[in-house]
C-alpha cells in the first residue's frame, strides 16, 4: 500500500470539517420548508415529492431552529468545500493519482468480475492485488469525488437566484430550480451514506493505522483506504 | 465509555464549538464576510444587467403564494382597499434632485415592463408569476439620482412583530432592468396578500427583498442610520443576509 500524498491527506481533513457542517447546518434550512419538488416550482405539500421529516436540534447546526445562522455556516462552509475540491482535482489529475489509482479498466467493469468482488467485500477480504485501491473502493471514491461531491457544488449554485444569470443553462440542466433543490438533498444524503460505510470499513480494517495513515501519510503494514 | 457514547460526546462537543466560533468577534465577521465573498463572485461571474430567466406563460403557477405579511392590519390600509388604492402615493426622497410623490395612475402612464420571472423564498419554495409595472431606473433617472447614493431603502405599509417592514438593495440591483416596481399579476391588479397595490421585483435575490405593500424609495449613501442599521426587516430582527442572492 502506497503512502497518502500530502495534498490527499490535507484535503481529507478540510473536507471532512467542511461537509459536517455543511451537512448539518442543511438539515436546519431543510427544517425551514421541508417538502421537496420537481420542476421549476413548487411551494405546496401537494404539489411536493417528498415530505422531509423535521430533524432535531442535535443533528443540526445551531442546535436550534434558525434559518438565519444556519445558512451563514452554510454560505461561509461552501468556500472551503468548493475550493478545496477544486484543489483536489487539479492536484489528483497533476500527481496522477486519479490516473493511477481512481480510473477503472474496461476489465473490471464484467459482471463476474463485480461480482467476485462484491463477495469478497461481504466476507470482509479486501484484497487490492498490486493496486492501491480495488474496483469497489475505485467506484465508491470515483462517484463521491466525480458525481456527490461537485454535484453538492453545482445544484447550490443553480440554487442561488444571485448566480443563475451567470449560467442559466445549470437550471436548466438540472430540470430546474426545485429539481436541483431536490438533488442538492438527494445527494446530500448519498454523501451521509458514503460517509457512514467509509466509516465502519475503516473500523473493520484498523482504524488506527488508517487514520494515523491519513493524518501523517504513514506506512500501513496490511489494510488499505477504506 | 462505550463508543456510542463517545461519538455523541464528541458531536455535542463539535456543535458546542461552533457556537462558540459563532458568537466570537471574528468567528460573526467571518460568517458576514462569506456573504460579501458570495456577492463579489456573483458580480464577477455574471454582467451586471444580466437578465434572469423569463418564461412563458405555460410556467406560471396556479397560484401565487402570499407569504410573510398577507395584509396591512391599520385602518389606514383598509380605507385605501375601500377607495382601490385611488389616493395612494409613492414617496422617492433622498439623494435626488426632484422629489416626488407618485400616484398610482403617475406610475401606469411610466413605460411598462411585464416579465414572468420566478420567485425563491430564503425557506426554499419557489413559484412563477407574471409581474407589470414601470422599472425602477426610470423613475430614479426622473428623480434625478445622486452620484452619492449608495443604496435604495424601500419602505412599507406593513409591520411584522410591531416592527416596520423595510428592506434595501445596492445601485447594482437598484438599476437592473428586471427590478420593476409591480402593480399587476398576472394580468391582474396585485393581490393584495402579493403586496397590493405596489411591490418590489429584484429579481436577482431572495423573496424577502421584494418589499411588498410599497409606501416610499429613498436614496441614501450609507444604511447605517436606516433603521437598526442592518439594511432590513428581516436583517435588524432575524439576523438574515443583506445579500440576498444565495
Amino acid at each position: 500500500m502506497k503512502r497518502h500524498v500530502l495534498s490527499v491527506r490535507l484535503w481529507h481533513w478540510l473536507n471532512l470539517v467542511s461537509v459536517v457542517i455543511l451537512f448539518m447546518s442543511g438539515l436546519n434550512i431543510s427544517n425551514a420548508h421541508r417538502y421537496l419538488y420537481w420542476g421549476q416550482w413548487g411551494f405546496s405539500p401537494d404539489q411536493a415529492w417528498l415530505a422531509v421529516p423535521r430533524f432535531p436540534g442535535w443533528a443540526t447546526i445551531p442546535n436550534y431552529y434558525s434559518l438565519a445562522s444556519a445558512r451563514d455556516w452554510h454560505i461561509l462552509m461552501a468556500w472551503p468545500f468548493a475550493l478545496g475540491l477544486m484543489f483536489m482535482w487539479i492536484a489528483m489529475l497533476v500527481n496522477r493519482h486519479f490516473w493511477r489509482d481512481l480510473r477503472t479498466s474496461g476489465r473490471e467493469w464484467h459482471p463476474k468480475a463485480i461480482r467476485a468482488d462484491v463477495i469478497n467485500h461481504l466476507k470482509l477480504k479486501f484484497n487490492h492485488g498490486p493496486a492501491k485501491y480495488n474496483f469497489l473502493q475505485r467506484m465508491a471514491y470515483g462517484s463521491v469525488l466525480g458525481v456527490l461531491l461537485p454535484g453538492m457544488i453545482f445544484t447550490g449554485l443553480a440554487i442561488s437566484p444571485g448566480f443563475e444569470s451567470a449560467a442559466p443553462w445549470l437550471v436548466e440542466v438540472l430540470g430546474g430550480r426545485q429539481s436541483a433543490r431536490s438533488i442538492h438533498f438527494i445527494f446530500a444524503w448519498g454523501i451521509f451514506a458514503f460517509t457512514a460505510v467509509h466509516i465502519v470499513l475503516v473500523l473493520l480494517t484498523g482504524p488506527i493505522g488508517q487514520i494515523r495513515a491519513m493524518i501523517t501519510g504513514g506506512d500501513m503494514i496490511k489494510g488499505g483506504g477504506a | 465509555m462505550k463508543r456510542r457514547a463517545l461519538i455523541a460526546a464528541m458531536g455535542a462537543m463539535f456543535v458546542g464549538a461552533c457556537s462558540k466560533v459563532a458568537d466570537s468577534k471574528v468567528g460573526s465577521s467571518l460568517l458576514s464576510a462569506a456573504e460579501d465573498w458570495h456577492r463579489k463572485a456573483h458580480r464577477a461571474l455574471s454582467n451586471r444587467t444580466a437578465l434572469v430567466r423569463e418564461y412563458a406563460r405555460a410556467d406560471i403557477s396556479p397560484v401565487f403564494r402570499g407569504n410573510g405579511s398577507v395584509t396591512v392590519d391599520t385602518d389606514e390600509y383598509r380605507q385605501h382597499m375601500a377607495e382601490g388604492f385611488a389616493n395612494w402615493r409613492l414617496e422617492v426622497s433622498g439623494l435626488v434632485r426632484n422629489p416626488m410623490s407618485l400616484s398610482l395612475e403617475a406610475l401606469r402612464k411610466l413605460p411598462q415592463r411585464t416579465q414572468i420571472t420566478r420567485h425563491d423564498c430564503v425557506e426554499g419554495w419557489s413559484a412563477i408569476g407574471e409581474w407589470t409595472g414601470p422599472q425602477l431606473a426610470t423613475i430614479l433617472e426622473a428623480a434625478g439620482i445622486s452620484e452619492e447614493a449608495n443604496f435604495i431603502v424601500f419602505r412599507c405599509a406593513d409591520a411584522l412583530g410591531g416592527n416596520p417592514y423595510y428592506e434595501s438593495v445596492d445601485m447594482v440591483d437598484a438599476m437592473h432592468p428586471q427590478t420593476i416596481i409591480a402593480h399587476r399579476l398576472n394580468g391582474q391588479s396585485l393581490p393584495v396578500k402579493n403586496g397590493a397595490p405596489l411591490r418590489m421585483r429584484i429579481e436577482k435575490q431572495l423573496g424577502y427583498k421584494h418589499a411588498k405593500y410599497l409606501t416610499a424609495i429613498h436614496a441614501t449613501s450609507s444604511l447605517d442610520d436606516v433603521g437598526l442599521g442592518q439594511g432590513g426587516y428581516w436583517e435588524d430582527h432575524h439576523g438574515y443576509q443583506w445579500y440576498a442572492g444565495i
